[in-house]
C-alpha cells in the first residue's frame, strides 16, 4: 500500500520533471542576455530576443490582476461574510460555472464585447479576458480563506464595538490575509500561461509595444507562433520562451508557498 | 431595600456603603431572549449594582450565557434571534429603537470563554485594538493607555519587554488577560465575562480570579461560570438560573448557605447539574 502511494506520487511528479527537463535541454541554450533585452529581428540576422513578449505578458497579466484581484477578493469577502442569502448562492453558482468555462470561450466573449465593437485587437481586451478567468478563482479561494477565520474572532471584534464592516476588514480579512495573497498568486500563475483568450484579443505583435490599446505580444502567443513557424531559429526561441514562461509560473508558485509558510510561523 | 442588611452581615469586609443601595448600573427587566420560536432565557429581571461582581450560575443550557449575551446586544448577532423586555444601562434601555448596538458594546465590554487575541496583531496592538474604533490617539497617549490597560489586567510585568511580539506567542492565561486588557482599555462601564477561565489551567484561573477582585473597583462585573467554587470566591451577588428562568438571586453568601428555593439548594450542594 505504501509502495503504491509512493508510486503514485512519483507518477504525479514525473510530468513536471519531464517538461522542465525537456525545456531546459531545448531552450536553455537560446537563453542569453539578448533574449531578455532585444525584440525580434528579421530572419537571417542573429541576436533577436523575446523582450517584447516578456514585457507584453507582464503588462497584460498586470492589467488582469489590476482588474481581477480587487473584484475577486471583494466578491470572496462578500460571499464569506454576507453571502448566505439567495444573491450569495447566485454569485457562488456563477463563479463556479465561470471557473469551468474553457478559456477559449472567454476569449470569444472578450472578442465579441470588446474587440468587435472597438474594431481592433488590443492588450486591454486581453487583460479583460484574463481578468474574467482570474475573478472566479480569486473569489472562491478568498471565500474559503475568510471562512477559515474562527467566528470567535468576529465576535471578539464586534463585542469590542467594531462595526460590521470594520470587523470584516480589520480583523477577518487581515487574519485571512496571507491565504488570500496565496490564492491570488496561484490564480495569477494560472492565467499567465493562458494562450487561447489572447489569440482573440491581444493578438500578438512582432514589435515592442507598451500601448494598451494596440495589439501586444505575449509569451504564450509568441511561443505558439514561433513553434508553428518553419525556421529552426524560431523553434529554438520558442523553446526558450516556453522555459521563461514556466519559470515565471514556478516563481509565482514558490512565492505563494513562502507566503503560506510565514503565516504558519506567525499563527 | 429589605435585603441590604443581610449583605452587610455576609460580607463585613466591604468597607464602602453596600453597592446595592446605589441605583443599578445595568438592569435586566422582564428580559426574554429568543432563538426563533423558543426562548433561551425567559422573563429575567435582575439588577447589577455598580462595583459589584455578579455571578450567573446554573447547569449547562440553563441560559446563563444567553442572558449575558443579551446584556450587550451580542445575542442578536445570531440569525433568527430577538430579544423582548428591557436592559437599562444607567437607566436607559439599550434595546430602544434608535440605540446603536455598536455604541452599546463599547460601553459594555465582553470577554469570552476561549482567549481571542487578534492573531495578526502584536501584544500592544491587541491591547489598543478597541481604541482604534473611536478617535486616533497621539503616540505617547496611546502608549500610556496600553500600559495602563495591561497593568490593570495584571499582565504588564510579563509583557513589557515584548510588546511588539505577536499576541499568539503568549500562554493561554496570558492571552485571556490580554483580552481583558483589550476590553477595559476603552473604559467601558460594565464588564461581562463569559466563563473566562474555562480553558485555563489552575494557575491561570487563580490569576483571573484575583484580577476580578481588582476590576470590581472600576467596573460593574458580571461573570458566567459553571464552577460554583469560583462563583463563591469572586462574586458579591449570585444569580441561579435553571431551564431558562431566574430561580434565585441574592448575596452570594446567602445563596450558597441559605438559599430560599429548593432547586438552588440542590444545585449548590451538588445534587444535580
Amino acid at each position: 500500500m505504501t509502495g503504491a502511494t509512493y508510486g503514485a506520487a512519483a507518477l504525479a511528479v514525473l510530468p513536471l520533471a519531464a517538461i522542465l527537463g525537456m525545456l531546459v535541454m531545448k531552450g536553455a541554450g537560446s537563453l542569453d542576455w539578448n533574449f531578455f533585452t532585444r525584440s525580434s529581428v528579421p530572419l537571417g540576422e542573429s541576436g533577436g530576443g523575446f523582450a517584447y513578449a516578456i514585457v507584453g505578458t507582464l503588462i497584460i497579466v498586470g492589467l488582469a490582476c489590476a482588474i481581477g484581484i480587487p473584484v475577486g477578493v471583494g466578491a470572496g469577502i462578500y460571499l464569506a461574510e454576507f453571502g448566505s442569502g439567495a444573491l450569495g448562492w447566485l454569485v457562488r453558482f456563477v463563479a463556479d460555472t465561470l471557473n469551468g468555462v474553457p478559456s477559449i470561450v472567454i476569449g470569444i466573449f472578450a472578442w465579441t464585447w470588446i474587440v468587435r465593437p472597438t474594431g481592433k485587437f488590443t492588450a486591454f481586451a486581453g487583460g479583460v479576458a484574463l481578468a474574467c478567468i482570474l475573478v472566479p478563482i480569486v473569489a472562491r479561494t478568498t471565500e474559503e480563506m475568510v471562512r477559515l477565520v474562527p467566528n470567535s474572532l468576529r465576535e471578539a471584534a464586534l463585542a469590542l464595538g467594531y462595526p460590521r464592516w470594520r470587523t470584516s476588514l480589520q480583523v477577518v480579512v487581515r487574519t485571512a490575509g496571507s491565504g488570500i495573497v496565496t490564492g491570488c498568486l496561484v490564480a495569477t500563475a494560472r492565467v499567465a500561461g493562458e494562450t487561447a483568450p489572447l489569440l482573440f484579443t491581444a493578438l500578438g505583435n512582432q514589435f515592442f509595444s507598451t500601448r494598451l490599446f494596440e495589439p501586444m505580444a505575449a509569451l504564450p502567443l509568441q511561443v505558439y507562433v514561433y513553434a508553428l513557424g518553419p525556421y529552426d531559429e524560431w523553434h529554438r526561441q520558442a523553446w526558450a520562451g516556453a522555459l521563461v514562461l514556466i519559470m515565471m509560473v514556478l516563481i509565482l508558485g514558490i512565492a505563494a508557498r513562502l507566503v503560506t509558510r510565514t503565516r504558519r510561523v506567525s499563527a | 431595600m429589605a435585603q441590604t442588611p443581610a449583605v452587610m452581615v455576609a460580607r463585613p469586609a466591604a468597607r464602602r456603603p453596600h453597592p446595592a443601595a446605589a441605583p443599578p448600573r445595568l438592569a435586566a427587566e422582564a428580559l426574554t431572549a429568543w432563538y426563533g420560536e423558543s426562548s433561551g432565557v425567559r422573563d429575567v429581571t435582575l439588577p447589577f449594582a455598580p462595583n459589584t461582581v455578579t455571578a450567573l450560575i446554573g447547569p449547562s443550557g440553563c441560559g446563563k450565557s444567553t442572558l449575558l449575551r443579551a446584556l450587550n446586544r451580542m445575542h442578536e448577532l445570531v440569525p433568527g434571534t430577538r430579544v423582548t423586555g428591557r436592559v437599562r444601562l444607567d437607566g436607559h434601555d439599550i434595546y430602544e429603537p434608535g440605540v446603536n448596538a455598536v455604541q452599546v458594546r463599547r460601553r459594555i465590554g465582553m470577554v469570552f470563554q476561549k482567549p481571542t487575541p487578534f492573531p495578526t496583531m502584536t501584544i500592544a496592538e491587541n491591547a489598543a485594538a478597541g481604541l482604534k474604533v473611536g478617535r486616533r490617539l497621539p503616540r505617547a497617549e496611546r502608549e500610556e493607555v496600553i500600559e495602563r490597560a495591561l497593568r490593570r489586567a495584571a499582565l504588564w510585568d510579563e509583557v513589557k519587554d515584548r510588546l511588539g511580539q505577536p499576541a499568539t506567542m503568549l500562554s493561554g492565561g496570558q492571552q485571556q488577560r490580554l483580552c481583558i486588557a483589550r476590553t477595559i482599555a476603552p473604559e467601558p462601564e460594565v464588564l461581562l465575562l463569559d466563563e473566562p477561565t474555562a480553558s485555563l489551567d489552575p494557575v491561570g484561573t487563580a490569576r483571573i480570579e484575583d484580577l476580578v477582585h481588582e476590576l470590581k473597583r472600576d467596573f460593574t462585573v458580571v461573570i458566567v461560570t459553571h464552577n460554583m467554587q469560583q462563583a463563591a470566591r469572586v462574586s458579591d451577588v449570585t444569580a441561579f438560573l435553571y431551564l431558562g428562568e431566574l430561580v434565585e438571586a441574592g448575596p452570594t453568601a446567602q445563596v450558597f448557605t441559605a438559599p430560599t428555593r429548593r432547586e438552588t439548594e440542590a444545585y449548590v450542594t451538588g445534587r444535580f447539574g
